[in-house]
Protein backbone atom coordinates (compact mmCIF):
# COMPACT_ATOMS: atom_id res chain seq x y z
CA UNK A 1 0.00 0.00 0.00
CA UNK A 2 1.08 3.72 -0.85
CA UNK A 3 2.28 5.72 1.92
CA UNK A 4 -0.54 7.54 4.13
CA UNK A 5 -0.37 11.26 4.43
CA UNK A 6 -1.16 11.76 8.22
CA UNK A 7 -3.78 14.42 8.02
CA UNK A 8 -4.59 17.35 10.20
CA UNK A 9 -8.63 18.26 10.05
CA UNK A 10 -10.31 20.96 11.64
CA UNK A 11 -14.57 20.67 12.45
CA UNK A 12 -14.71 22.61 9.71
CA UNK A 13 -13.13 19.74 7.54
CA UNK A 14 -15.10 17.72 8.71
CA UNK A 15 -18.28 19.85 8.14
CA UNK A 16 -17.18 20.29 4.42
CA UNK A 17 -17.01 16.10 4.81
CA UNK A 18 -20.62 16.10 6.23
CA UNK A 19 -21.95 18.48 3.60
CA UNK A 20 -20.33 16.79 0.69
CA UNK A 21 -22.21 13.37 1.89
CA UNK A 22 -25.20 15.30 2.20
CA UNK A 23 -25.25 16.35 -1.40
CA UNK A 24 -23.90 13.30 -2.67
CA UNK A 25 -26.97 11.24 -0.89
CA UNK A 26 -29.39 13.52 -2.82
CA UNK A 27 -27.53 12.72 -6.06
CA UNK A 28 -27.27 9.02 -5.38
CA UNK A 29 -30.09 7.86 -7.73
CA UNK A 30 -29.25 4.46 -8.75
CA UNK A 31 -27.26 3.78 -5.68
CA UNK A 32 -24.44 5.27 -3.88
CA UNK A 33 -22.06 3.53 -5.73
CA UNK A 34 -23.06 5.85 -8.95
CA UNK A 35 -21.52 8.67 -6.86
CA UNK A 36 -18.09 7.09 -6.28
CA UNK A 37 -16.68 9.33 -9.24
CA UNK A 38 -17.62 12.52 -7.65
CA UNK A 39 -16.17 10.64 -4.17
CA UNK A 40 -12.87 10.19 -5.89
CA UNK A 41 -12.68 13.24 -7.47
CA UNK A 42 -13.34 15.54 -4.19
CA UNK A 43 -11.46 12.69 -1.82
CA UNK A 44 -8.09 11.95 -4.04
CA UNK A 45 -8.06 14.54 -5.98
CA UNK A 46 -9.06 17.83 -4.67
CA UNK A 47 -8.80 17.19 -0.78
CA UNK A 48 -6.34 14.54 -0.94
CA UNK A 49 -7.51 13.25 2.40
CA UNK A 50 -7.64 9.90 0.68
CA UNK A 51 -5.07 8.38 -1.10
CA UNK A 52 -5.66 6.04 -4.56
CA UNK A 53 -4.82 2.70 -2.89
CA UNK A 54 -7.22 3.26 0.54
CA UNK A 55 -10.41 4.39 -2.55
CA UNK A 56 -10.13 1.67 -4.09
CA UNK A 57 -9.53 -0.73 -1.04
CA UNK A 58 -13.33 1.08 0.19
CA UNK A 59 -14.77 -0.23 -2.46
CA UNK A 60 -13.03 -3.55 -2.86
CA UNK A 61 -13.73 -4.58 0.46
CA UNK A 62 -17.04 -3.13 0.45
CA UNK A 63 -18.02 -5.18 -2.72
CA UNK A 64 -16.26 -8.22 -1.17
CA UNK A 65 -17.57 -8.49 2.29
CA UNK A 66 -21.61 -9.35 2.62
CA UNK A 67 -23.84 -6.51 3.30
CA UNK A 68 -25.25 -4.17 0.54
CA UNK A 69 -22.28 -2.11 -0.99
CA UNK A 70 -23.38 0.87 0.37
CA UNK A 71 -20.79 0.25 3.37
CA UNK A 72 -17.67 1.52 1.06
CA UNK A 73 -18.82 5.20 2.48
CA UNK A 74 -18.45 3.67 5.50
CA UNK A 75 -14.81 3.10 4.89
CA UNK A 76 -14.15 5.80 3.12
CA UNK A 77 -14.87 7.82 5.97
CA UNK A 78 -12.81 5.37 8.57
CA UNK A 79 -9.87 5.85 6.28
CA UNK A 80 -10.49 9.44 6.60
CA UNK A 81 -10.69 9.17 10.18
CA UNK A 82 -7.34 6.94 10.82
CA UNK A 83 -5.69 9.19 8.00
CA UNK A 84 -5.82 11.84 10.92
CA UNK A 85 -4.82 10.14 13.91
CA UNK A 86 -6.54 6.87 15.24
CA UNK A 87 -9.21 4.45 15.48
CA UNK A 88 -11.69 6.65 17.35
CA UNK A 89 -11.60 9.34 14.95
CA UNK A 90 -12.27 6.37 12.21
CA UNK A 91 -15.33 5.49 13.76
CA UNK A 92 -16.03 9.33 13.72
CA UNK A 93 -15.15 8.87 9.96
CA UNK A 94 -17.75 6.37 9.39
CA UNK A 95 -20.34 8.07 11.47
CA UNK A 96 -19.70 11.21 9.41
CA UNK A 97 -19.89 9.98 6.06
CA UNK A 98 -23.05 7.19 6.83
CA UNK A 99 -25.12 9.76 8.77
CA UNK A 100 -24.20 12.04 5.57
CA UNK A 101 -25.17 9.38 3.08
CA UNK A 102 -28.21 8.31 4.56
CA UNK A 103 -30.25 11.11 6.27
CA UNK A 104 -31.25 12.98 3.12
CA UNK A 105 -32.02 9.71 0.74
CA UNK A 106 -34.13 7.63 3.32
CA UNK A 107 -35.87 10.53 4.54
CA UNK A 108 -36.73 11.79 1.49
CA UNK A 109 -37.38 7.90 0.28
CA UNK A 110 -39.74 6.90 3.37
CA UNK A 111 -41.92 9.96 2.56
CA UNK A 112 -41.61 9.75 -1.15
CA UNK A 113 -42.48 5.93 -0.79
CA UNK A 114 -45.64 6.67 0.60
CA UNK A 115 -46.68 9.26 -2.05
CA UNK A 116 -45.71 8.04 -4.86
CA UNK A 117 -47.87 4.99 -3.78
CA UNK A 118 -51.05 6.90 -3.90
CA UNK A 119 -50.07 8.53 -7.34
CA UNK A 120 -47.89 6.32 -9.05
CA UNK A 121 -50.07 6.55 -11.98
CA UNK A 122 -49.42 10.61 -12.33
CA UNK A 123 -47.94 11.73 -15.50
CA UNK A 124 -44.87 13.15 -13.58
CA UNK A 125 -44.18 10.69 -11.63
CA UNK A 126 -43.78 8.23 -14.70
CA UNK A 127 -41.85 10.87 -16.77
CA UNK A 128 -39.36 10.98 -13.86
CA UNK A 129 -38.96 7.26 -13.07
CA UNK A 130 -39.05 6.69 -17.22
CA UNK A 131 -37.01 9.40 -18.12
CA UNK A 132 -33.92 9.07 -15.30
CA UNK A 133 -33.35 5.13 -16.86
CA UNK A 134 -30.72 6.12 -19.19
CA UNK A 135 -28.56 7.98 -16.96
CA UNK A 136 -29.00 6.05 -13.95
CA UNK A 137 -27.21 3.30 -16.38
CA UNK A 138 -24.88 4.98 -18.25
CA UNK A 139 -23.91 5.94 -14.67
CA UNK A 140 -23.38 2.45 -13.40
CA UNK A 141 -20.67 2.26 -16.41
CA UNK A 142 -19.38 5.36 -16.04
CA UNK A 143 -18.16 4.16 -12.33
CA UNK A 144 -16.70 1.43 -13.65
CA UNK A 145 -15.11 2.83 -16.37
CA UNK A 146 -13.55 5.22 -13.87
CA UNK A 147 -12.27 2.79 -11.47
CA UNK A 148 -10.12 0.71 -13.84
CA UNK A 149 -9.59 3.95 -15.75
CA UNK A 150 -6.92 5.04 -12.13
CA UNK A 151 -4.93 2.27 -13.39
CA UNK A 152 -3.48 4.18 -15.96
CA UNK A 153 -0.12 2.68 -17.00
CA UNK A 154 -1.40 0.55 -20.27
CA UNK A 155 2.11 -1.50 -19.95
CA UNK A 156 1.60 -2.79 -16.57
CA UNK A 157 -2.04 -2.52 -16.04
CA UNK A 158 -3.59 -3.89 -19.33
CA UNK A 159 -3.91 -7.58 -17.57
CA UNK A 160 -6.32 -5.19 -15.19
CA UNK A 161 -7.99 -4.27 -17.68
CA UNK A 162 -8.27 -7.34 -19.24
CA UNK A 163 -9.86 -8.88 -15.92
CA UNK A 164 -12.17 -6.08 -15.67
CA UNK A 165 -13.42 -6.20 -19.14
CA UNK A 166 -13.72 -10.08 -18.58
CA UNK A 167 -15.49 -9.76 -15.71
CA UNK A 168 -18.05 -7.59 -16.74
CA UNK A 169 -18.80 -9.98 -19.66
CA UNK A 170 -19.09 -12.92 -17.54
CA UNK A 171 -21.56 -11.35 -15.02
CA UNK A 172 -23.58 -9.81 -18.19
CA UNK A 173 -23.78 -12.54 -19.54
CA UNK A 174 -23.80 -15.55 -17.11
CA UNK A 175 -25.57 -16.52 -14.31
CA UNK A 176 -22.11 -17.19 -12.00
CA UNK A 177 -21.88 -16.31 -8.27
CA UNK A 178 -20.35 -12.85 -8.15
CA UNK A 179 -18.22 -14.62 -5.19
CA UNK A 180 -16.71 -17.05 -7.76
CA UNK A 181 -15.64 -13.68 -9.66
CA UNK A 182 -14.82 -11.78 -6.74
CA UNK A 183 -12.53 -14.86 -5.53
CA UNK A 184 -11.25 -15.43 -9.01
CA UNK A 185 -9.95 -11.93 -8.86
CA UNK A 186 -8.02 -12.01 -5.34
CA UNK A 187 -6.25 -15.22 -6.44
CA UNK A 188 -5.17 -13.65 -9.81
CA UNK A 189 -4.39 -10.69 -7.57
CA UNK A 190 -2.05 -12.69 -4.89
CA UNK A 191 0.02 -14.74 -7.11
CA UNK A 192 0.89 -11.25 -9.06
CA UNK A 193 -0.92 -11.85 -12.96
CA UNK A 194 -2.93 -8.46 -12.80
CA UNK B 1 -54.57 -2.17 -0.34
CA UNK B 2 -52.35 -2.54 1.85
CA UNK B 3 -54.07 -3.56 4.95
CA UNK B 4 -56.34 -6.15 3.32
CA UNK B 5 -54.57 -7.49 0.97
CA UNK B 6 -51.54 -8.27 3.58
CA UNK B 7 -53.97 -9.60 6.18
CA UNK B 8 -53.92 -13.17 5.15
CA UNK B 9 -50.46 -13.94 3.91
CA UNK B 10 -47.32 -14.48 5.90
CA UNK B 11 -45.81 -11.29 7.44
CA UNK B 12 -43.31 -10.41 9.72
CA UNK B 13 -43.99 -10.54 13.81
CA UNK B 14 -42.24 -8.33 15.19
CA UNK B 15 -39.76 -5.16 14.88
CA UNK B 16 -36.92 -7.64 15.80
CA UNK B 17 -38.82 -10.19 13.19
CA UNK B 18 -37.81 -7.38 10.69
CA UNK B 19 -34.50 -6.69 11.94
CA UNK B 20 -33.24 -10.31 12.07
CA UNK B 21 -34.74 -11.13 8.78
CA UNK B 22 -33.45 -8.23 7.36
CA UNK B 23 -29.69 -8.97 8.90
CA UNK B 24 -29.80 -12.57 7.92
CA UNK B 25 -30.60 -11.13 3.77
CA UNK B 26 -27.59 -8.75 4.42
CA UNK B 27 -24.93 -11.68 5.51
CA UNK B 28 -25.99 -13.82 2.66
CA UNK B 29 -25.57 -10.97 -0.18
CA UNK B 30 -21.69 -10.97 -1.31
CA UNK B 31 -21.45 -8.44 -3.83
CA UNK B 32 -25.31 -6.86 -3.92
CA UNK B 33 -28.49 -8.05 -1.53
CA UNK B 34 -31.08 -7.65 -4.20
CA UNK B 35 -31.08 -10.89 -5.99
CA UNK B 36 -31.40 -12.22 -1.95
CA UNK B 37 -33.86 -10.00 -0.80
CA UNK B 38 -35.95 -10.69 -4.10
CA UNK B 39 -35.78 -14.99 -2.96
CA UNK B 40 -35.98 -14.70 0.21
CA UNK B 41 -39.15 -12.15 1.02
CA UNK B 42 -41.04 -12.80 -2.24
CA UNK B 43 -40.73 -16.54 -2.89
CA UNK B 44 -40.00 -17.90 0.87
CA UNK B 45 -41.26 -16.19 3.33
CA UNK B 46 -43.85 -14.62 0.85
CA UNK B 47 -44.32 -11.74 2.58
CA UNK B 48 -44.92 -10.07 -0.48
CA UNK B 49 -46.22 -11.43 -4.49
CA UNK B 50 -43.82 -10.74 -7.30
CA UNK B 51 -45.67 -7.78 -8.77
CA UNK B 52 -45.86 -5.33 -5.08
CA UNK B 53 -41.85 -6.23 -5.20
CA UNK B 54 -41.32 -4.97 -8.64
CA UNK B 55 -43.47 -1.93 -7.99
CA UNK B 56 -41.65 -1.15 -4.67
CA UNK B 57 -38.38 -1.83 -6.74
CA UNK B 58 -39.17 1.13 -9.12
CA UNK B 59 -39.50 3.06 -6.36
CA UNK B 60 -36.54 2.30 -4.57
CA UNK B 61 -34.52 2.76 -7.78
CA UNK B 62 -35.35 6.09 -8.71
CA UNK B 63 -35.48 7.50 -5.61
CA UNK B 64 -31.59 8.46 -4.19
CA UNK B 65 -29.69 5.91 -1.95
CA UNK B 66 -28.80 2.85 -1.90
CA UNK B 67 -31.53 0.93 -3.73
CA UNK B 68 -31.52 -2.01 -1.54
CA UNK B 69 -31.94 -0.24 1.90
CA UNK B 70 -34.27 1.81 -0.11
CA UNK B 71 -36.28 -1.12 -0.48
CA UNK B 72 -35.59 -2.23 3.10
CA UNK B 73 -36.79 0.59 4.62
CA UNK B 74 -39.91 0.61 2.59
CA UNK B 75 -40.98 -2.70 2.87
CA UNK B 76 -40.47 -2.67 6.54
CA UNK B 77 -42.46 0.93 6.54
CA UNK B 78 -45.29 -1.22 4.92
CA UNK B 79 -45.99 -3.51 8.07
CA UNK B 80 -44.58 -1.41 10.93
CA UNK B 81 -44.77 2.26 10.11
CA UNK B 82 -41.63 4.56 11.02
CA UNK B 83 -40.56 2.21 13.52
CA UNK B 84 -40.68 -0.71 10.67
CA UNK B 85 -38.45 1.27 8.57
CA UNK B 86 -35.87 1.79 11.32
CA UNK B 87 -35.77 -1.92 11.97
CA UNK B 88 -35.37 -2.92 8.30
CA UNK B 89 -32.36 -0.40 8.29
CA UNK B 90 -30.44 -1.46 11.81
CA UNK B 91 -31.40 -4.92 10.37
CA UNK B 92 -29.65 -4.23 6.77
CA UNK B 93 -26.55 -1.98 8.57
CA UNK B 94 -25.45 -2.94 11.73
CA UNK B 95 -23.67 -6.17 11.27
CA UNK B 96 -22.55 -6.20 8.21
CA UNK B 97 -20.75 -2.62 9.45
CA UNK B 98 -18.91 -4.23 12.43
CA UNK B 99 -17.90 -7.08 9.57
CA UNK B 100 -16.73 -4.90 6.87
CA UNK B 101 -14.83 -2.65 9.85
CA UNK B 102 -13.09 -5.95 10.78
CA UNK B 103 -11.98 -6.95 7.59
CA UNK B 104 -10.64 -3.02 7.08
CA UNK B 105 -8.77 -3.85 10.00
CA UNK B 106 -7.42 -6.95 9.26
CA UNK B 107 -6.60 -5.78 5.55
CA UNK B 108 -4.13 -2.51 7.29
CA UNK B 109 -2.47 -5.16 9.67
CA UNK B 110 -1.47 -6.91 6.66
CA UNK B 111 -1.46 -4.33 3.91
CA UNK B 112 2.77 -4.48 3.71
CA UNK B 113 2.17 -8.56 2.40
CA UNK B 114 2.47 -7.77 -1.42
CA UNK B 115 -0.14 -11.02 -1.69
CA UNK B 116 -2.71 -8.85 0.00
CA UNK B 117 -2.30 -5.82 -2.21
CA UNK B 118 -2.52 -7.70 -5.15
CA UNK B 119 -5.63 -9.31 -4.12
CA UNK B 120 -7.20 -6.37 -3.24
CA UNK B 121 -5.95 -5.38 -6.73
CA UNK B 122 -7.59 -8.13 -8.44
CA UNK B 123 -10.44 -7.86 -6.77
CA UNK B 124 -11.22 -4.36 -7.03
CA UNK B 125 -10.79 -4.90 -11.15
CA UNK B 126 -13.71 -7.73 -10.66
CA UNK B 127 -15.57 -5.07 -8.45
CA UNK B 128 -15.16 -2.38 -11.20
CA UNK B 129 -16.49 -4.95 -13.85
CA UNK B 130 -19.40 -6.01 -12.11
CA UNK B 131 -20.78 -2.65 -11.65
CA UNK B 132 -20.51 -2.30 -15.37
CA UNK B 133 -21.91 -5.64 -16.10
CA UNK B 134 -24.82 -3.97 -14.01
CA UNK B 135 -25.17 -1.33 -16.34
CA UNK B 136 -25.20 -3.89 -19.54
CA UNK B 137 -27.43 -5.52 -18.17
CA UNK B 138 -30.05 -2.61 -17.51
CA UNK B 139 -29.39 -1.60 -21.17
CA UNK B 140 -32.05 -4.27 -22.12
CA UNK B 141 -34.90 -2.09 -20.47
CA UNK B 142 -34.13 1.25 -22.58
CA UNK B 143 -35.67 -1.01 -25.48
CA UNK B 144 -39.32 -0.18 -24.10
CA UNK B 145 -38.53 3.28 -22.81
CA UNK B 146 -41.03 5.62 -23.59
CA UNK B 147 -38.08 8.25 -24.84
CA UNK B 148 -37.83 5.79 -27.58
CA UNK B 149 -34.13 3.56 -27.89
CA UNK B 150 -32.44 6.86 -30.04
CA UNK B 151 -32.87 9.61 -27.21
CA UNK B 152 -32.17 6.95 -24.73
CA UNK B 153 -28.79 5.92 -26.17
CA UNK B 154 -28.67 10.05 -26.49
CA UNK B 155 -28.75 10.61 -23.16
CA UNK B 156 -27.02 7.90 -21.73
CA UNK B 157 -23.63 8.40 -24.07
CA UNK B 158 -23.70 12.05 -23.18
CA UNK B 159 -23.80 11.07 -18.92
CA UNK B 160 -20.94 8.64 -19.93
CA UNK B 161 -19.02 11.21 -21.33
CA UNK B 162 -19.39 14.14 -19.05
CA UNK B 163 -18.93 11.80 -15.91
CA UNK B 164 -16.23 9.04 -17.59
CA UNK B 165 -14.67 11.06 -19.69
CA UNK B 166 -14.62 14.74 -19.06
CA UNK B 167 -14.96 14.21 -15.31
CA UNK B 168 -17.77 16.78 -14.67
CA UNK B 169 -19.09 17.01 -11.13
CA UNK B 170 -21.83 14.78 -10.71
CA UNK B 171 -23.87 17.58 -9.34
CA UNK B 172 -23.97 19.74 -12.74
CA UNK B 173 -24.23 16.41 -15.13
CA UNK B 174 -27.36 14.99 -13.45
CA UNK B 175 -29.62 17.77 -12.71
CA UNK B 176 -29.33 19.08 -16.44
CA UNK B 177 -28.95 16.18 -18.31
CA UNK B 178 -32.22 14.87 -15.87
CA UNK B 179 -33.95 18.08 -16.40
CA UNK B 180 -34.22 17.07 -19.94
CA UNK B 181 -34.72 13.43 -19.69
CA UNK B 182 -37.36 14.81 -17.82
CA UNK B 183 -39.09 17.64 -19.95
CA UNK B 184 -38.90 14.78 -22.96
CA UNK B 185 -40.25 12.06 -21.07
CA UNK B 186 -43.11 14.51 -19.74
CA UNK B 187 -44.02 14.63 -23.42
CA UNK B 188 -43.88 11.07 -24.53
CA UNK B 189 -45.36 9.45 -21.77
CA UNK B 190 -49.68 9.05 -21.85
CA UNK B 191 -51.34 11.72 -19.89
Amino acid sequence: MSTTPLLSMHASDWLQLFLQYLSLSLLSIGGAISTAPEMHRYLVEETRWLTESQFTASIAIAQAAPGPNILFVALMGWHVGINTSSIAMGLFGVLVTMVGIMLPSTTLTYLAAQWGHRNRNLRGVRAFKQGMAPIVIALLVATGWVLTSVHNDAAKDWPLWLLTAASALVIWRTRLHLLWMLGAGAVLGWFGFV
Amino acid sequence: MDSSATQDRPRPQSLSDLFISFTLLALQGFGGVLAIVQHELVEKKRWMTREEFVEEWAVAQIMPGPNVVNLSLMIGARYFGLPGALAALAGMLTIPLVIVLLLTFVYAQFADRPGLAGALRGMGAVAAGLITAAGLRLLTTLKTNPLGLPVSIALALACFAAIALLRWPLLYVLPSLGGVAFVIAYRKVKP
